[in-house]
């Protein structure tokens, strides 16, 4: 597996959202520190869990790597192409290769265009195919995702979130991507519909090659769909690993009370085991606390966790661990 | 959708019924008559004025008259049936001579076509308003959001405050000083409406605060639509920005504006008034104000019962565009 060709290098991004304040002439006050210094990579093939609490940044990482808001820094490797660098132009031409799934099928389909035009808008603007071919196009994808291809002059308010969902990845695959990101694809989604979407997203994976960038805050959900994983915290990577690893073996603390928080689906084991419950809340991203950004809420903090940023290092093959206690 | 339409139109029909009833009373409540003259003027003759309320059936009791207006009645001289606003007669003006209320104001002078009588002329001035408002209001509201919070749209904002906060009439003076007064570019009371530079000014005036309505409300949903999911989902298929902006975003902001656009049409037709008395324009506002300080009472009526017509027709069109705009509205019975 680590002969494979890296698709996606995320370096250290960083994404601030002003913070303005004044009426007639604002200024600004402060930043909310959304993402703060995030590194990863994706080999092709693979599917990079991404996972966290609310707020935590998930979402603006996925955005931030598709360019779909400006990074305040970092850099974004695409096949080696930095994205970040990149002019709006070449940058849209870009888009084909990379796409990404919302996570409210709701809100995401253009409610005034039938799904068919949705799909097909893709494929014509960038000339992928000659137009007289769009409309069988658009029927074998919508059948890829197994909706009935006659939907296809219907609009999206004649489906369930499901099927809308559907639309989306089917609309996603319509470029013939090789990374797609998954903004939590499945957490708008009944638990019935979820499997139904992930298998889905599984069968397509395999059957085009795909690359995932899967963004959730449902943890068995991602061990299900994941090869590696990576958790955030308040803008930063805590931790990450390759799924079975992270899943056995987890070393961060934050990781550790995350995992514990799952419940285990049989009575006897759940009413012994120990759980670790954190305490507090999330401090504000607009004033994170001083050095690790978790040590307010950590059960095993120590001096140095408030005055030195833990390094975000390789403590095992492929395991990386922002700690000062882990060595 | 057919059957949809026909149950609105009926439903005209009390609306007139409602419309005309009120209109009667209220104007028959208004102190003096048809038969009034200025203080200074010579009066009419009271012998002359009893034979003429007695040959227009004014001395009957009131009930009398409205329904010999709905439906009809006896000629007081030639004795035979004179079918009433039923059949679409709206009666004779009492002040102006030998012509019926609709003859006055549909009839266009000779060797012209429609649009040259006194209707035509306000249906004319009204489209020109409104072609002035979306033409210049629309692009203001969705320049104003795509640059918000940038000189353009203060610039566009403070302008579209003025038009809705000031007047049209003092607008209108202001406009008659500097371009017909000053400049000298059109005169104030042109005495022939075919040339099209003398439209400008009344168009232009009449059409501002609706101007400024439509760049405001543009600006608010487009603003809205921006931040929705499927603009980002349409950036991220790699579209040019310019798809975006007009297939994802100007489509769905209109919805509202359109919806608007309705009534504010029925508004221009019908808020003309002031502006027609203003510029002199031979239109039906005009006349209208000329018919209530004249108490011409049938002239009232009718062209009361016009705009009503007007403002319902907008509204009901309204519904239908509606439908051809947004997928997930349905009429239904």
């Amino acid at each position: 597996m680590t002969e494979q060709e890296v698709l996606l290098r995320v370096d250290h991004l960083v994404k601030y959202f002003p913070i303005m304040k004044g009426g007639l002439f604002p200024r600004q006050v402060g930043a909310v520190r959304a993402v703060d210094g995030v590194s990863f990579d994706i080999r092709r093939g693979d599917t990079l869990g991404l996972v966290g609490e609310s707020g935590c940044g998930k979402s603006t990482t996925g955005r931030n790597i598709l360019q779909l808001q400006v990074p305040t820094s970092g850099h974004v490797y695409f096949e080696g192409v930095d994205l970040v660098a990149l002019k709006p132009e070449p940058m849209r031409k870009m888009r084909r290769r990379m796409q990404m799934i919302f996570q409210d099928p709701y809100a995401s389909l253009n409610p005034r265009m039938t799904i068919g035009e949705i799909i097909a808008e893709p494929l014509i603007i960038h000339g992928i195919i000659p137009k007289k071919e769009v409309d069988g196009e658009v029927e074998r994808l919508l059948s890829i995702v197994g909706l009935n291809p006659a939907y296809a002059n219907r609009y999206p308010h004649e489906f369930s979130g499901g099927q809308r969902q559907r639309v989306g990845v089917a609309r996603a695959l319509a470029l013939k991507p090789s990374l797609i990101v998954c903004d939590e694809p499945i957490s708008a989604l009944d638990v019935s519909i979820q499997a139904q979407v992930v298998n889905l997203l599984e069968d397509l994976q395999q059957k085009f090659n795909l690359t995932y960038l899967f963004i959730a805050h449902d943890l068995s959900m991602v061990r299900h769909i994941s090869t590696r994983v990576a958790v955030m915290y308040l803008g930063m990577l805590m931790e990450l690993a390759t799924r079975d690893e992270l899943y056995s073996n987890p070393l961060h603390p934050y990781t550790q009370a995350l995992l514990s928080a799952v419940p285990i689906p049989d009575p006897m084991v759940e009413e012994k085991r120990q759980r670790k419950i954190l305490v507090g809340d999330v401090p504000s991203p607009a004033n994170p606390p001083s050095g690790c950004r978790f040590r307010t809420r950590c059960p095993l903090a120590i001096g140095i966790c408030a005055e030195q940023v833990p390094e975000f290092r390789e403590v095992r093959p492929g395991h990386f661990v922002a700690c000062h206690l882990v060595k | 959708m057919t059957g949809y339409l026909a149950k609105r139109l009926l439903w005209l029909i009390p609306v007139i019924f409602i419309v005309a009833g009120l209109t009667f009373i209220l104007m028959h409540n208004a102190p003096g008559g048809p038969w009034d003259r200025d203080l200074n003027a010579r009066q009419v003759d009271p012998t002359a004025q009893k034979l003429l309320n007695e040959y227009y059936g004014l001395n009957k009791p009131l009930v009398n008259q409205f329904t010999s207006y709905l439906i009809g009645g006896t000629n007081t001289t030639t004795h035979k049936w004179v079918c009433g606003l039923i059949c679409g007669n709206m009666g004779p003006s009492y002040r102006i001579r030998g012509m019926s209320v609709q003859q006055y104001l549909f009839k266009p002078p000779t060797n012209r076509n429609f649009f040259y009588s006194k209707f035509g002329y306000s249906i004319r001035l009204a489209f020109l308003a409104l072609g002035i408002a979306i033409l210049v209001g629309l692009p203001m509201g969705v320049i104003s959001a795509l640059k918000q919070n940038t000189w353009i749209d203060y610039i566009n904002l403070f302008v579209a405050t003025v038009g809705i906060s000031v007047p049209n009439f003092v607008i209108a003076i202001f406009l008659i000083i500097i371009f017909a007064s000053t400049l000298h570019w059109v005169s104030i009371v042109p005495t022939s409406w075919d040339e099209l530079n003398v439209w400008i000014l009344p168009g232009l005036v009449l059409g501002f605060g609706v101007l400024a309505r439509t760049a405001r409300l543009s600006r608010a949903t487009m603003l809205e639509v921006m931040r929705m999911d499927y603009v980002r989902t349409a950036r991220a298929k790699g579209l040019t920005e310019r798809v975006v902006v007009v297939r994802h975003m100007i489509q769905n902001a209109m919805i509202p504006v359109v919806t608007f656009l309705g009534p504010a049409l029925a508004g221009l037709i019908t808020g003309s008034f002031i502006i027609e008395t203003m510029f002199g324009f031979p239109g039906m506002g005009r006349a209208y104000v000329t018919a209530i300080s004249q108490r011409d009472y049938s002239m009232i009526m009718g062209t009361t019962l016009i705009y009503a017509v007007l403002v319902a027709i907008a509204n009901l069109s309204v519904d239908f565009v509606y439908v051809l705009l947004d997928p997930r509205i349905k009429l239904t019975e």
